[in-house]
């Protein structure tokens, strides 16, 4: 497909799914597009205001509208489309409640771009029940110019939290792998992006395969394998700087790294040259490595619980992959803890050490599915034929992971008890392993 | 529990065993050998010419079965098939009389299941072939083994034919 029917196709997909104004204000960031394939059946009817401007210093940012996509994103809300507004509030001392709620909304939400002397801007949001018209709440947030983008997902994140009482998440990035071209002759790129999929960056390219990112707890590095010199190699690369450190090129495999709670180690699996594969911790700074696990089988995809208690991990000791416990500083055997199928494999725990989401064969396909840790009930969430990689966002309300439309990898989002469900395409080639960074400075 | 999958595991580590010694013993009258697979040389032309933009390789012996540097394997199983026993024994004799020559045993997986799970599965495969080249008088220093698990398909798809034409393991003669 050559670049002008690409970007037709993309205008036109954009168009059809209601973010048509976006089009030409960002084309730039949009490599990412988000459907909301299935949301709550009774979402929550809002209006968002355009925002009062800060001409030139917001360099032309639809503020209301970044804040308007992240809230739609979440599949709990329903917004109106300006064209049936009737007029146009900065403040809630302009809002009139009672005509608003005559236009069936429950909330209003109105804002203004606020330039302060250093350059910055404040991004103000004021949120009025229209149901009540009382008590109306006021989300800031001061970011430089340039970064005003940060602003207005902050912003959402306020306004989720005062209306649906969990911490909002659209102010976070996803690390993702992209694949273009066709074997055997591919090119592999892992990217970092803001969690709506705008502002992309780069993090580093290859044409050797790239795979299994991990973002550091503070959120400043990335560690991934690279096979960049044939051979696997585990890197960690601050993001800021692109400083990039191979941290394990040992015989054999050097794979599944994963951060420890602390940001002080990496969980990872390595082989050696026989080829039997066992979870490592290494000491980042020290590299002093200790072994975790001892068996024939395959043991990998390890992750930490949240407080740094105990590792999970797939192992096939038992004749099938299946999710094990290991209580770290113990003596103990790593205990089973996955029973339902024949498949359960790459756990990663909520952020409240609570859930567990995995990839399980359930009726001949991969699917996404959450195990409760205190009682072990499993719950499939997706619903598709080849999924994987689940990572839960840091508010623990949804996951994002890889899934598959028409022969091509693409990310998905579902909340954790299934009703909700997104797709982020990519404009070209095939996007995998997504992987959602922690909460934001 | 555990100790039957000790078992089985050492029951089928015994029955490659065998079937090398098995095919050992006719190594030395090749035309006997089975014919390779038809359907796979036409399914992955691509992929029978391995790492063709390898710097690192080269192009290595040529012959009938030398000139064939892919070993397929069956679904969840890291057992060399049948028809890919012959492959694997004729570079074992090559090798051997040349012990200066090094290769890369690179194993893959097909696209189902978790990425790092078949990261296992293609070493799994890879550890196979080399059990194999090394029960048949190739040294340990000659051979290097990787695992590119799903990551490096030979052929695009999702269908039965794609994932057995990237269940393997390729023989790569290195410089």
């Amino acid at each position: 497909m050559n670049p002008r029917m690409k970007k037709l196709r993309t205008c036109l997909i954009l168009a059809t799914i209601g973010f048509a104004n976006s089009v030409l204000v960002t084309p730039a960031f949009a490599q990412l597009r988000l459907t909301i394939t299935s949301g709550v059946t009774d979402p929550i009817p809002i209006a968002i205001v355009p925002f009062a401007k800060a001409v030139p210093v917001d360099g032309g940012l639809d503020v209301a509208q970044v804040v308007e996509r992240d809230l739609q994103s979440s599949g709990r809300f329903k917004a109106m489309a300006r064209t049936d507004m009737v007029n146009t509030p900065t403040s809630a001392t302009e809002v009139d409640a009672a005509a608003w709620k005559q236009l069936r909304v429950d909330y209003v939400v109105v804002g203004r771009l606020v330039p302060l002397p250093d350059g910055q801007i404040r991004v103000e949001a004021d949120l009025v029940n229209a149901l009540t018209g009382l008590n109306p709440f006021t989300a800031k947030s001061t970011v430089p110019a340039a970064n005003l983008r940060k602003g207005a997902h902050r912003v959402a994140d306020m306004l989720y939290e005062k209306i649906i009482g969990v911490r909002g998440a659209f102010d976070t990035r996803i690390a993702y792998v992209s694949v273009d071209g066709k074997p055997p002759t591919q090119q592999y790129e892992l990217y970092v992006a803001d969690s709506d999929g705008a502002n992309r960056k780069v993090v580093m390219r290859s044409k050797l395969p790239i795979m299994s990112p991990a973002w550091s707890p503070d959120g400043e590095w990335l560690a991934y394998v690279s096979f960049e010199r044939r051979v696997s190699t585990v890197f960690v690369q601050q993001l800021r700087t692109a400083k990039k450190i191979a941290v394990s090129a040992r015989a054999g495999i050097n794979g599944a790294p994963v951060y420890s709670p602390d940001g002080k180690k990496l969980a990872l699996t390595l082989s050696g040259s026989n080829g039997n594969l066992d979870v490592y911790l290494l000491d980042l700074s020290t590299q002093q490595l200790s072994r975790l696990t001892e068996d024939q089988g395959i043991d990998t995809e390890a992750v930490f619980a949240p407080d740094g208690s105990a590792l999970y991990f797939t192992s096939d000791r038992s004749g099938s992959p299946q999710v094990y416990r290991l209580t770290l500083g113990s003596s103990e055997r790593p205990r089973r803890i996955t029973f339902s199928g024949s498949y359960n494999a790459r756990p990663r725990v909520s952020p409240d050490g609570k859930q567990l989401a995995l990839l399980t064969l359930v009726d001949g396909s991969y699917r996404i599915a959450v195990q409760d840790l205190s009682n072990g009930t499993v719950t499939v969430l997706s619903k598709g034929r080849q999924e994987e990689s689940p990572s839960f966002a840091p508010n623990g309300a949804m996951l994002i992971f890889a899934g598959r439309d028409r022969g091509q990898g693409v990310l998905q989002t579902v909340s954790v008890d299934g009703q909700i469900q997104a797709r982020l395409d990519a404009d070209a080639g095939e996007v995998r392993e997504p992987v959602w960074g922690p909460f934001q400075p | 529990m555990i100790k039957g999958v000790h078992m089985k595991k050492f029951v089928s580590i015994a029955l490659v065993l065998g079937s090398i010694v098995l095919l050992a013993s006719c190594g030395t009258k090749p035309e006997e050998q089975p014919p390779p697979p038809p359907a796979q040389t036409t399914d992955t032309s691509a992929a029978d010419t391995p790492s063709a933009t390898d710097e690192t390789a080269t192009q290595g012996p040529s012959g009938e079965l030398l000139s064939k540097r892919i070993v397929y394997f069956d679904y969840d199983s890291a057992e060399i098939r049948a028809d890919s026993q012959s492959v694997v024994a004729a570079h074992a004799r090559y090798l051997a009389t040349a012990p200066a020559q090094k290769v890369r045993l690179e194993g893959h997986a097909d696209e189902r299941g978790s990425r790092e799970y078949n990261i296992g599965l293609g070493e799994r495969r890879g550890q196979s072939v080399r059990r194999a080249l090394l029960l048949q008088g190739v040294a340990e220093v000659q051979l290097t083994t990787v695992s590119y698990g799903e990551e490096r398909p030979a052929v695009a798809g999702s269908d039965e034919q794609a994932y057995a034409a990237n269940r393997r393991v390729e023989i790569v003669y290195l410089k």
